[in-house]
């Protein structure tokens, strides 16, 4: 039963988004609105600190630092037409499924090491 | 009328072309069989009734396999009649309607009877809560926890006066069985229909259980 619940509607595959893992820097286009009518293309670049990857409410959650050291994070949904395209920049060391112990780190505490894939 | 038994199998998101997401509930409904029509002669009002869910045909007594004309005749039985295109089902369910004419035994529906943007009411038996209190059963806010008090934090407080009314007011809110009733979530629209699977996605939610039997019928306030 489950089964068929996850294979119902939607579930092409977008073929803008690529392998992601939890710690990588990313870059995501993402289609926004502005005002009424006109539409832009706008790019957010963090680390993935969370990826649910299953279901049809497949999404990952970017966390960056904005100005004045402030912590922004933003959950795309992997499903939804607005994602244009994810360029991974980054991949890193990680032991976490999910890196939340990075809210509380600032600085030079707040960097993962990277792994490189050849 | 349109109208389909199925199966709620769980809730899901679509999205559409600008992302925007739905919530939907998505039931495995159909193939349903008309079994039987009822007509004003025979039974003294119309409605069509329709059958749905595989079962084994030795779970059906003979009076239901009979029913749905699973048997032959034979010379003890020289009227039995024998229904094409209907198999042993689990579950049968009367659809009130005026247009009988459209209906015959046998006929098979799907989910293709309804189109994407139809209005639908899906009814359903909801999950049985036991016997609830009034803080779950009718979202009363309940006592303070703290400055003093003891076991007051889920009490329904005062129920009525001494003087001047003298009793219990009839159908006061009080602590009771809940749920496992049946329930109508109306004019819920259809987000995707899926012919191949028998599937069928509607905006919101649906009472019941997974796994739960459900009736779709066409909105009666739409």
């Amino acid at each position: 039963m489950s089964d068929l619940l996850l294979k119902t509607f939607d579930n092409e595959e977008n073929e803008a988004i690529p392998e992601l893992n939890v710690g990588d820097d990313v870059s995501v286009h993402v289609r926004i609105n502005v005002g009424q009518r006109n539409e832009r293309t706008q790019l957010v670049r963090g680390t993935i600190i969370r990826l649910r990857n299953s279901g049809n409410n497949r999404n990952f959650t970017v966390r960056r630092i904005a100005t004045n050291g402030i912590g922004v994070e933003r959950t795309f949904l992997l499903n939804s037409p607005r994602i244009e395209k994810i360029d991974v920049q980054r991949h890193a060391y990680v032991r976490q499924a999910n890196l939340y112990f990075l809210r509380d780190r600032t600085g030079k505490s707040a960097r993962l090491r990277e792994r490189r894939v050849y | 009328m349109k109208g389909l038994l199925g199966v709620k199998l769980g809730m899901s998101q679509v999205f559409d072309e600008n992302g925007v997401v739905t919530p939907v509930t998505i039931i495995q409904a159909g193939p349903c069989y008309v079994t039987q029509i009822k007509t004003e002669e025979t039974d003294g009002y119309t409605a069509v009734q329709l059958g749905f869910g595989e079962v084994k045909e030795k779970r059906l007594s003979k009076g239901e396999k009979g029913h749905l004309g699973l048997l032959a005749p034979d010379k003890k039985h020289p009227h039995r009649k024998q229904v094409n295109g209907v198999t042993a089902v689990r579950h049968l369910k009367e659809f009130r309607t005026k247009d009988i004419s459209e209906y015959e035994v046998g006929q098979t529906l799907n989910v293709e009877q309804f189109e994407i943007g139809d209005k639908v009411d899906v009814s359903g038996r909801s999950k049985g809560r036991g016997f609830a209190g009034v803080v779950k059963r009718y979202g009363f806010a309940g006592g303070i926890k703290t400055h003093g008090q003891s076991d007051r934090w889920r009490a329904p407080g005062s129920i009525g006066a001494t003087s001047g009314t003298g009793h219990v007011f009839k159908g006061k809110k009080m602590p009771g069985h809940m749920g496992s009733q049946r329930l109508t979530a109306q004019n819920l629209e259809v987000m995707r229909i899926d012919p191949e699977r028998n599937l069928i996605a509607v905006k919101g939610s649906v009472p019941g259980a997974k796994g739960a039997l459900v009736t779709i019928r066409q909105a009666a306030k739409g």
